[in-house]
């Protein structure tokens, strides 16, 4: 304790230029721990967050999740299918081998073969037909079909060094590179393979316990304040909270809503908040024969666009943000909050329960019906509480509803199954655009596209499918900004996903740190500084 | 039932009964809780599983506060603004439910196959008693995650998960007793005097294993409420529109660190008296009925 | 004897074997895990390939028989979420959760006989009615709810003991153990206590349940009235016959104190096996789950082996193999 506060003290000191002082350390309690080190074992939050610190990527995001440079320093669409990437010549690796495009293209052959990986980051390298390497230092970047979205996409995965792995002569095949053999999961979680270009370097690793970093001292970038950060996985809520109150960490990760007021009254502690790009809403599923609604002989009353468009004016969006989410959330209108890439401004929801009995009526439903609205009760923030919270509005209408919470284990099968006719779920944009969630959620499932994986309500209107086409090919921002923006004016029409709120990430800490909040809700140690005296 | 010569069983063990002062304060707690539970549309201003009558707005308001409806709010209002006295009857009613049948039908069961083990013995004792390491070999909880998770949400689904996970305990408790029991002289006897079996194990084994199945079943309708709070905690247990006193404490669970801690107190006090209740009665029943300690 | 240890293993072996199947299909039934571990990004040819990568594309039995092909060589299987063998994976956390549940039973026993020995000497004392009174709130609460209560007051008001964790661990045995360091005993005695809060109770309501029995039997009056010294009387004709059932309910309550570890790891983010087994249940984490169960079967068939084997030597009324010698 007295140490840490030591080392708090020094690492002020040396920020205002005091010169070189004892070790500092900063301890930060994380809500979820990453599956596995291996960078490109598991596309999931927590394995993401654990990666940025030691490898990075092509391109990075800013705070704001703007594309920014990283590993390069700039790059350009050549034509609607070529891409150009210069690269940052002053990286070295953490076993002091310098970092060039070889690194890259040994990582994009190295995603696909991941043994027993769960989620693959393939998704994101499969818009890549063909590399070119006319020096070290620069990339080309061929795509099938016209790609706007590759610098977004090579933003979501990190390299690795191809001399540690034994991969300085595979090419690039897009049927499949060649190599001998490619590097285990098990090499990155035992720490052999943990050499990236990151601010951090990888030091030591206990499952369950902690993951121990120290400072590169070789950055390339800004060096980071701490010379040693430590994450500790505390999963449950209140524990997390109760280890920032007594001093065991000194900042933790999306401290629940309810404990917001006490930790504001709590003079020791600063909070930091970004709106984040996950938006939590409910699907109208209009399949032919309802799964969970009853007192309509059999019919689908979300097949009538009156009836959804009712459904969508009951839900008093100020309400829930209030009071189940505590003030910590933004009712949202659309897919992503203003300011992402795609919003469009002109789009509006409002709550009106009078002309939403008045539609049901004229729908046919004067006396309403009785709906299962299912939601998981442990993956978005209050996930089950928002829910009933709909469910009272529903009946105040008067469609009677019931709330089938479950864990997410359960939620996600069922839904995927179709067996829920309305549900409650989140959807993050990892790329920051419009295009993610439209594309997922709205858009017909068509398999080689990758449209439609996460539309379970059986809606289709080619005609928005086209226009989603039109928009993904082109190349031009501020052009596909405006198709992308016509879409969501479709797509919300159609009122077949009820945007709730968007959540707002919260990150807690000690006073005297400081921490940009992210809107892609990533707790970066090289980002959180001590406030300047 | 063989007839009472003097004075009527029943009326010999209240009399026993009623020489604790405390125990009969305990039921008679405990016969007001049930009251309450069984008659809780009377009792409570509010019908919290209709969601109707609930308004968001209304949540987390601190005891006292009056309520939109013409009421107040004496113990505040949860989350979702349930006024929470009328959801601590109602979930009375769901706890109580889930604990009292779930130990009954976990009781019959182990005690049945507890006693056919013991007294039967041999090959039928071996594999009953494997079954019984089989259950007791999985941890209970897991049991109950898994059989909720294959089952579904329901009071009636996490009453069979509670008592598909205690019947083992009842079984080895059974049979345990009984095989030390059925050594003793007075089983002896009545098998020398051809005794039918089912006489010889209800009769005469069973009254004799019952003191430390007392104890046991005493101790698991409390346990049993505690572990479906422990499952509602976990996420499967009761549906959270109908929450059970332990779904309330575990939604509460939440509010502890921000100072809202009327919505896991006051479920956190009736679970408390509802269970020391139970106890006391369970308690002076075991020395009541235990043959060797009522004289 | 040997016969009795052998047909017990052998009984075992199809405890286990039953055992694999149940979780097996269970889990199997809950759902499918690339549902919940995928990528939400990820198109409909990816979920294949990633199905595939998990052998998910296989029929159950299939699956299942691919199992136990390898099972039989020792290994159980590849973690979906962790990308490496589940049993290990097990392993690694069991000592944490050893020494958690290890501790909690010391803590129910050290304190639990001699409070209910007291509580049943003197019932009607009011050290005695307190003493049940406690046993009786010790049953009550649930265990997340007092673990909350403890770190609360421990941890956050008064500040003396960490919230959470394990703490610093040293070696021994090559293996780590928290309660060698001064940090990791302090992480230790919450979650200890926690554990042990319903264990103590149990004991408490055994050794007095126990001792008034015992206490009004013809040789402890007997043992009385021949003027032995109280210590005495307690000390062996008391104790030894309480022990009986105390030991039974403790060998059973040990498997049970291991797998309850769940809440208790949860609430404190002790990073033992019970934690794991919760993330993987919810997961769907297939192989360690079976993997988990496995272990704590075996665990519990030795233990309930030595329990009988105790409990034939405290009690020689009680034989082995089954009774009909």
């Amino acid at each position: 304790m007295v140490f840490r506060l030591l080392g708090l003290a020094t690492a002020a000191a040396i920020l205002a230029g005091a010169g070189s002082a004892p070790a500092a350390t900063l301890t930060i309690g994380t809500s979820a721990e990453p599956s596995s080190l291996d960078p490109h074992y598991h596309n999931l939050g927590p394995n993401t967050r654990a990666r940025k610190h030691v490898f990075e990527s092509l391109v990075g995001f800013d705070a704001k999740m703007r594309l920014q440079p990283e590993l390069a320093e700039s790059w350009r669409a050549v034509d609607d299918t070529t891409w150009e990437f210069k690269l940052r010549k002053d990286v070295k690796f953490h076993d002091g081998s310098p970092f060039t495009a070889q690194d890259f293209v040994y990582t994009v052959c190295r995603i696909p073969n991941v043994a027993n990986s769960p989620s693959s980051f393939t998704v994101y390298t499969k818009g890549i037909a063909a590399i070119e390497v006319p020096d070290p230092h620069t990339l080309v970047i061929k795509t099938g079909k016209p790609y706007p979205l590759l610098p977004a996409e090579l933003a979501t995965f990190g390299i690795i060094s191809a001399k540690a792995a034994g991969g300085e002569q595979v090419t690039f095949d897009k049927a499949g590179c060649k190599a001998d053999s490619w590097p285990t999961s098990q090499a990155f979680n035992d720490g052999t393979l943990m050499i990236g270009t990151g601010p951090f370097k990888h030091k030591e690793y206990v499952k369950g316990g902690r993951q121990v970093l120290e400072r590169n001292p070789d950055y390339w970038g800004p060096k980071p304040a701490w010379d040693t950060v430590v994450f500790r996985p505390i999963t449950s809520d209140g524990p997390r909270v109760a280890a920032l109150l007594a001093g065991d960490v000194d900042m933790i990760e999306t401290p629940p809503v309810q404990d917001m007021e006490r930790l504001k009254g709590t003079p020791s502690v600063t909070l930091a908040q970004a709106q984040s790009a996950r938006v939590i809403y409910l699907a109208l599923g209009v399949q032919d024969t309802p799964p969970t609604i009853t007192g309509t002989d059999g019919k689908n009353p979300l097949k009538d666009a009156r009836v959804r468009e009712a459904l969508s004016l009951a839900v008093d969006r100020d309400a829930i943000v209030k009071r189940v989410m505590q003030g910590v959330a933004e009712p949202a209108n659309q897919f992503l909050p203003a300011g992402f890439f795609g919003n469009n401004p002109d789009v509006k929801v409002h709550t009106d329960a009078a002309k939403a009995k008045k539609l049901l009526e004229e729908a046919g439903y004067p006396k309403g019906f009785q709906l299962t609205l299912g939601t998981p009760n442990d993956r978005y923030i209050n996930d089950d509480k928002v829910a009933q919270a709909v469910a009272q509005m529903f009946t105040r209408i008067g469609v009677q509803t019931k709330v089938d919470a479950t864990t997410a284990n359960v939620f996600f099968s069922k839904r995927n199954k179709q067996e829920y006719s309305v549900f409650l779920a989140g959807w993050q944009a990892d790329s920051g655009e419009m295009s993610s969630p439209l594309k997922a959620l709205v858009a017909t499932p068509i398999k080689d596209k990758g449209y439609g994986t996460t539309n379970y309500t059986s809606w289709s209107d080619p005609e928005f499918d086209g226009m989603l086409d039109t928009a993904l090919a082109t190349v031009d921002d501020a052009q596909r900004e405006k198709l992308l923006q016509a879409a969501v004016k479709r797509a919300m029409d159609a009122t077949i996903i009820v945007p709730l709120h968007y959540e707002v990430t919260v990150w807690a800490m000690k006073k005297g740190l400081s921490y940009e909040p992210r809107a892609d809700q990533y707790t970066l140690a090289a980002k959180v500084v001590p406030a300047q005296p | 039932m063989s007839a009472a010569r003097e004075e009527s069983p029943l009326r010999r063990l209240a009399r026993d009964f009623a020489r604790s002062r405390v125990a009969v304060v305990g039921l008679a707690v405990l016969v007001l809780v049930m009251l309450a539970a069984v008659f809780a549309q009377l009792v409570a201003p509010q019908d919290p599983y209709d969601l109707a009558q609930l308004d968001i707005m209304d949540s987390l308001q601190p005891p006292g506060t009056a309520g939109g409806a013409g009421w107040t709010y004496w113990l505040g209002t949860d989350d979702q603004g349930r006024d929470l006295w009328s959801a601590i009857v109602f979930g009375l009613r769901t706890s109580l439910e889930v604990g009292i049948l779930a130990t009954l039908i976990a009781l019959a069961v182990g005690v049945a196959v507890g006693m056919l083990a013991a007294y039967a013995g041999g090959a039928v004792d071996g594999a009953i008693m494997r079954l019984v390491d089989i259950q007791l070999s999985f941890p209970a909880i897991l049991i109950a995650l898994i059989l909720l998770a294959l089952l579904g949400k329901g009071v009636d689904k996490v009453i069979v998960a509670l008592a598909a996970v205690q019947w083992a305990y009842y079984a080895r408790t059974v049979r345990g007793s009984a095989l030390v029991e059925r050594r003793k002289e007075y089983v002896e006897a009545a098998r020398c005097l051809a005794l039918p079996h089912s006489r010889i194990m209800l009769r005469h084994l069973l009254p004799n294993c019952l003191p430390p199945l007392i104890v046991v079943a005493t101790v698991q309708v409390a346990h049993a409420i505690a572990l479906e709070a422990t499952l509602s905690f976990l996420g499967v247990g009761v549906p959270v529109t109908e929450p059970s006193l332990g779904m309330l404490i575990a939604s509460g669970y939440g509010f502890m660190l921000s100072g809202n801690y009327w919505v896991s107190l006051f479920p956190g006090v009736a679970l408390l008296v509802v269970i020391v209740a139970i106890n006391l009665v369970g308690d002076r029943l075991r020395d009541v009925l235990n043959p060797r300690l009522s004289h | 004897m040997i016969v009795f240890i052998l047909r017990r293993l052998t009984q075992s072996a199809v405890v286990i074997a039953a055992m694999a199947v149940l979780v097996f299909t269970g889990i199997f039934a809950i759902g499918n895990p690339i549902d919940v571990l995928i990528s939400p990004e990820a198109d409909e040819v990816e979920r294949a390939a990633a199905i595939a990568r998990l052998g998910l594309d296989q029929p159950m039995h299939v699956q299942f028989a691919r199992f136990v092909e390898s099972a039989v060589g020792g290994d159980l299987g590849t973690s979906f979420v962790h990308g490496v063998p589940a049993l290990g994976l097990v392993l690694q956390r069991f000592p944490a959760t050893l020494e958690l549940a290890l501790a909690a039973m010391l803590l129910a026993v050290l304190l639990g006989i001699p409070l209910g020995l007291w509580a049943g000497l003197k019932p009607d004392s009011v050290a005695g009615r307190v003493i049940m009174t406690g046993s009786i709130l010790g049953f009550s609460l649930p265990t997340f709810w007092v673990g909350m209560m403890l770190i609360m007051a421990f941890a956050v008001q008064l500040g003396w003991l960490p919230a959470g964790g394990r703490g610093q661990t040293a070696s021994l045995f090559g293996i780590q153990w928290s309660f060698l360091t001064r940090d990791g005993l302090a992480h230790l005695i919450l979650p200890a206590i926690n554990l042990a809060t319903f264990k103590l109770s149990l004991v408490i309501r055994l050794a007095r349940a126990g001792t008034r029995e015992v206490a009004l039997q013809d040789y402890v009056k007997f043992a009385r009235a021949k003027g032995l010294s109280p210590a005495r009387v307690v000390g062996v004709h008391i104790l030894k016959n309480i022990m009986i059932p105390v030991v039974t309910v403790l060998g059973l309550e040990l498997g049970s104190v291991i797998a309850f570890s769940v809440v208790t790891e949860s609430v404190f983010a002790w990073p033992g096996m019970g934690k794991l087994l919760i993330e993987s249940i919810l997961q769907l984490d297939r192989p360690v789950v079976v993997a988990y169960l496995l272990l704590t079967v075996l665990l519990f068939v030795v233990i309930n082996l030595v329990v009988d084997l105790i409990y034939s030597m405290l009690d020689p009324r009680i034989r082995l193999g089954g009774g009909r010698a």
